[in-house]
């Protein structure tokens, strides 16, 4: 009998791929985008919702423009999970137009001009970010006092057309609605050389905190830790890049508290502020923009950590992850070059 | 209880193991014809020493071992050689090799036998490999390097090599679905162990491990059992140890790792560290060669996978067609679609099923249409499951970079000829990239590249070579030429010179010489002609005349000069 299929070993290959693991991912930020949701309002879902749209319509154009398989590549989510990462961090009030120009430039600059999936350098999602993080400062400060304590939170008639028409609600202003994050005011404060001891006591400030980092926030960041350490678990993402962002932020942060505590904010504030548990497990983790040894991810995790820390204390943005992340991304070819594992049996034992 | 470690990397897969072990070793039917490759093993081709028409028996040899790593191969059955020429066998690359075609006369007549069975006690290491050469063996466990040349390499430690130490039987069989080693641990234990001892007799080793996965409980046991029946004193140091299952804890490296805790160089021999392996049908091989006189004319085939009637394991003789097997196996079902020779993880799909069984078939893997659904190729993600699993600890992704854009010499700074060509890489890929395959297309580059090199180096230094002695010759012929010249320039200053001979001196010299030529006549008395006869003593004084005569002649000549 002859056999027409005559295919090279291993003849042994997984049945799930690439749509799986990003599906994973996707299912991994549900908790967190639920108490963002619960905290910000409606504006948050807006923001996923036409990043989603924008990344699909664009991927769909520029397939079909390289004359690549547009439903297959479609069907690999990676553009649904740039769109959501880019959403979740992009202000929840911010113009609707804001979110179609960062996903326009993610998908179609960050990504597809350098090759599509698995060939561009850096992260798209943050490319979108830093985008209009230059471009537009004002509206990228659109953020909302957490729900619990806006007693004028917007419903969803409200959002819709604050979001979409920029429409005020009647007898609101945006000082009313808007609201600057914590990271922003402390920036803010200490540059008046006020001390942080006098933080929570300040009028603008003091209802800002929680019970160790700003309010709401920290419930945020601990989903998105606990669905990270899932991730981990189910080797969806490798745990060195986190743990290299966690540790990298929390030592330099720790150094300088101890330096000066009136000065610093503690790393447990740092740790649960901002985006930091979605940049640390969802956006540096990125595989393909991140190093890929071993020893390299550790660095590259580090890396991220200390620069956002050195841009938050020092630099003129109040969150410096998305610039860790792509100077990192930088960075990535330089150390996997110069971290290459010893092969089996080339260790002097 | 023997320590164990681990290796990074490796995978957990299905062992599927069962589904060919649920009945005892068959022996396959002896078939109307047998084909069988002359080059079986890795290394150089054997010399054939019968000719077309010739009439054999089993066990005689076909092809005789060449100098240096080489291995013989036998008749597996009596009959008659009806051609030896080119015929498809199963090699990836496709391409036909020398064959002997043997047409059973099914007498199935054995050659004189006189096993030396326990006197190899008496015999020395060298009388033993020659044995174990002229059987034919090689590694069974799928490599096939001709075992006497592998235990050769590590006679008597040199001073680069230690003496081996420890001595690993490898009855791992990590790979899914095959079984072969497994049954036979569980049916030919005893016949292992005496391998083992002959083994340990002729490497002189300090420790015996005989390591085998922890899934084949049944091999365990029956090596146990099998080691605990011997006196104790004639099986120093040795142990049945069991391992965690994991692929590819087969691997002669990996296997090692686990049993020492070391590694071996890259690049290096296990012998480096004072350490062999050898597979458990190898020894078993060696027990039949010493206690039967039998060289490898069969071995024991896998039969199995998800497309035959009636999975198992057949005692086959060399040279069987792969289809014969299959029909003892029940046949194909209706879902066959491809048919793979060794295991799912480095075994090579075949196209045809009209093929002999080689020494280094130890099983036939048959794929369904399900198997072969392949998922369609993405872009890699660098997600780095690769390096995760890569036992050899590399960076497959980075190869496959460097690969698949013929950056060969990057890939060679990473190690690629440290890449053991396992799959693991390619069974994770979640872009389902074909991992293994660039690896093995950059190997066979730099190979054909260094080739080139090689020969147009070669051409250099026959070109080089050429100027050379095309300019020795001419200072050789201007030499003799010069010295041609002198010595006429000599000469004729000689000429000049020696015109005016002395006649006196001339006339001592003569007389000199006469004088002696008188004395040496006076004292030579030939013995052998005391009692002669007359006509013989008339003989003499004739050639004595002759011989005066010219002598005189030529004195006279010598004067007239």
């Amino acid at each position: 009998m002859k056999f027409k299929h005559a295919t090279s070993s291993p003849h042994i290959i997984r049945d799930d791929g690439i749509t799986k693991i990003m599906l994973q991912v996707l299912l991994a930020l549900i908790p967190g985008t639920a108490a963002m949701f619960y905290f910000f309002g409606w504006g948050v879902l807006f923001n996923i919702l036409t990043a989603i749209t924008v990344a699909l319509a664009a991927e769909a154009v520029i397939l079909k423009l390289r004359a690549k398989p547009v439903k297959s590549t479609l069907l690999d989510l990676s553009a649904l999970v740039t769109a959501c990462l880019l959403a979740l961090a992009l202000p929840p009030l911010a113009p609707w137009w804001l979110t179609v120009i960062a996903t326009l430039f993610a998908i179609i600059l960050g990504k597809h001009l350098y090759g599509g999936l698995g060939f561009n350098p850096f992260n798209p999602a943050m490319v979108g970010y830093v985008v209009v993080m230059i471009s537009f400062p004002k509206e990228m400060t659109f953020w909302l006092l957490p729900s619990t304590i806006n007693l004028s939170a917007l419903n969803l008639n409200e959002a819709f057309n604050l979001v979409f028409f920029s429409q005020l609600p009647l007898n609101m202003s945006w000082d009313s609605i808007s609201s600057a994050t914590l990271l922003d005011g402390i920036k803010n404060h200490l540059s008046q050389d006020q001390l942080l001891t006098s933080v929570t006591t300040s009028d603008q400030l003091g209802n800002l905190f929680g019970t160790v980092a700003g309010l709401g926030w920290e419930w945020i960041n601990l989903l998105f830790l606990a669905a990270g350490l899932w991730l981990i678990k189910t080797r969806i993402i490798d745990w060195r890049i986190p743990a290299g962002v966690i540790a990298g932020l929390a030592t330099t942060s720790l150094i300088f508290y101890l330096i000066n505590n009136e000065v610093y904010l503690s790393p447990l504030t740092h740790l649960l502020s901002g985006g930091f548990m979605l940049a640390a497990f969802f956006i540096a983790t990125d595989p393909v923009s991140a190093s890929t040894t071993p020893r390299g991810r550790l660095i590259f995790g580090a890396g991220i950590g200390v620069l956002i820390f050195v841009i938050r204390q020092w630099g003129g943005y109040p969150d410096g992850i998305a610039f860790a992340v792509l100077l990192m991304n930088m960075a990535a070819p330089l150390i996997d070059y110069y971290t290459v594992p010893a092969a089996f049996g080339s260790q002097r034992q | 209880m023997q320590k164990l470690f681990t290796f990074k990397g490796g995978l957990k897969l299905d062992g599927h193991k069962t589904m060919s072990t649920g009945s005892a070793i068959q022996t396959a039917r002896l078939p109307d014809q047998l084909v069988i490759p002359v080059q079986q093993h890795i290394g150089h081709p054997p010399e054939v020493l019968v000719s077309v028409g010739d009439t054999v028996l089993k066990g005689q040899c076909l092809a005789n071992a060449s100098a240096g790593i080489s291995a013989s191969i036998h008749a597996p059955t009596s009959g008659t050689i009806t051609a030896i020429d080119e015929q498809p066998v199963a090699h990836p690359s496709g391409l036909n090799a020398l064959c002997i075609t043997l047409l059973a006369d099914n007498q199935d007549q054995w050659k004189q036998r006189s096993p030396i069975k326990d006197q190899y006690k008496n015999k020395d290491c060298h009388q033993l490999l020659e044995l174990i050469s002229d059987a034919g063996i090689v590694g069974l466990g799928g490599a096939t390097f001709p075992t006497a040349a592998k235990l050769q390499s590590c006679q008597s430690g040199t001073e680069t090599r230690p003496k081996i130490k420890t001595l690993i039987i490898n009855g791992a069989e990590c790979e899914p679905y095959i079984s072969c080693d497994d049954v036979l641990m569980r049916e030919h234990a005893g016949n292992i162990i005496s391998g083992v001892q002959i083994l340990q007799h002729i490497l002189q080793v300090e420790k015996t491990v005989i390591a085998i996965e922890d899934n084949k409980p049944e091999a365990i046991a029956s090596l146990q059992q099998a080691l605990k029946d011997l006196s104790a004193d004639s099986v120093h140091d040795t142990e049945v140890v069991s391992i965690a299952t994991r692929y590819p804890t087969g691997g002669e490296k990996q296997l090692i790792k686990v049993i020492t805790g070391k590694e071996v160089p890259a690049q290096g021999r296990p012998a480096d560290i004072g350490i062999l392996c050898q597979n458990v049908a190898t020894a078993n091989s060696i027990y039949r060669a010493v206690y039967l006189d039998e060289p490898v004319i069969s071995r024991i085939v896998t039969v199995t996978g998800e497309a035959i009637s009636q999975p198992g394991n057949f005692e086959t003789l060399i040279g069987t067609a792969m289809s014969e097997l299959i029909k003892q196996a029940g046949g194909y079902k209706n879902n066959i679609a491809g048919l793979v020779m060794g295991g799912p993880m480095m075994g090579f799909a075949l196209t045809d099923d009209n093929l002999p069984v080689s020494k280094a078939c130890n099983c036939l893997l048959t794929k369904s249409q399900d198997d072969i659904q392949q998922p369609a190729i993405k872009a890699c993600i660098r997600c780095g499951e690769c390096t995760d699993v890569c036992p050899a600890n590399l960076l497959p992704q980075q190869l496959y970079w460097y690969s698949s854009s013929k950056n060969f010499d990057r890939a060679q700074d990473l190690h690629l000829f440290d890449c053991i060509e396992c799959g693991c890489c390619s069974t994770v890929c979640p872009s389902h990239i074909p991992l293994v395959q660039y690896y093995r297309f950059a190997k066979n580059e730099i190979w054909a590249q260094e080739k080139e090199r090689e020969k147009s180096d070669q051409a250099r230094q026959r070109h080089e070579f050429r100027e050379a002695r095309i300019a020795r010759e001419k200072a050789e012929r201007d030499e003799k030429l010069r010295l041609k010249k002198e010595m006429l320039a000599k000469k004729k200053a000689a000429e000049g010179k020696a015109e005016p001979v002395d006649p006196k001196k001339a006339a001592i010299d003569a007389a000199l010489a006469r004088v002696k030529a008188k004395k040496d006549a006076a004292e030579i008395k030939p013995k052998n002609t005391d009692n002669l006869t007359a006509q013989q003593q008339e003989k003499i004084r004739e050639a004595d005349e002759r011989r005066q005569k010219s002598s005189e002649s030529s004195r006279s000549k010598d004067k007239a000069e």
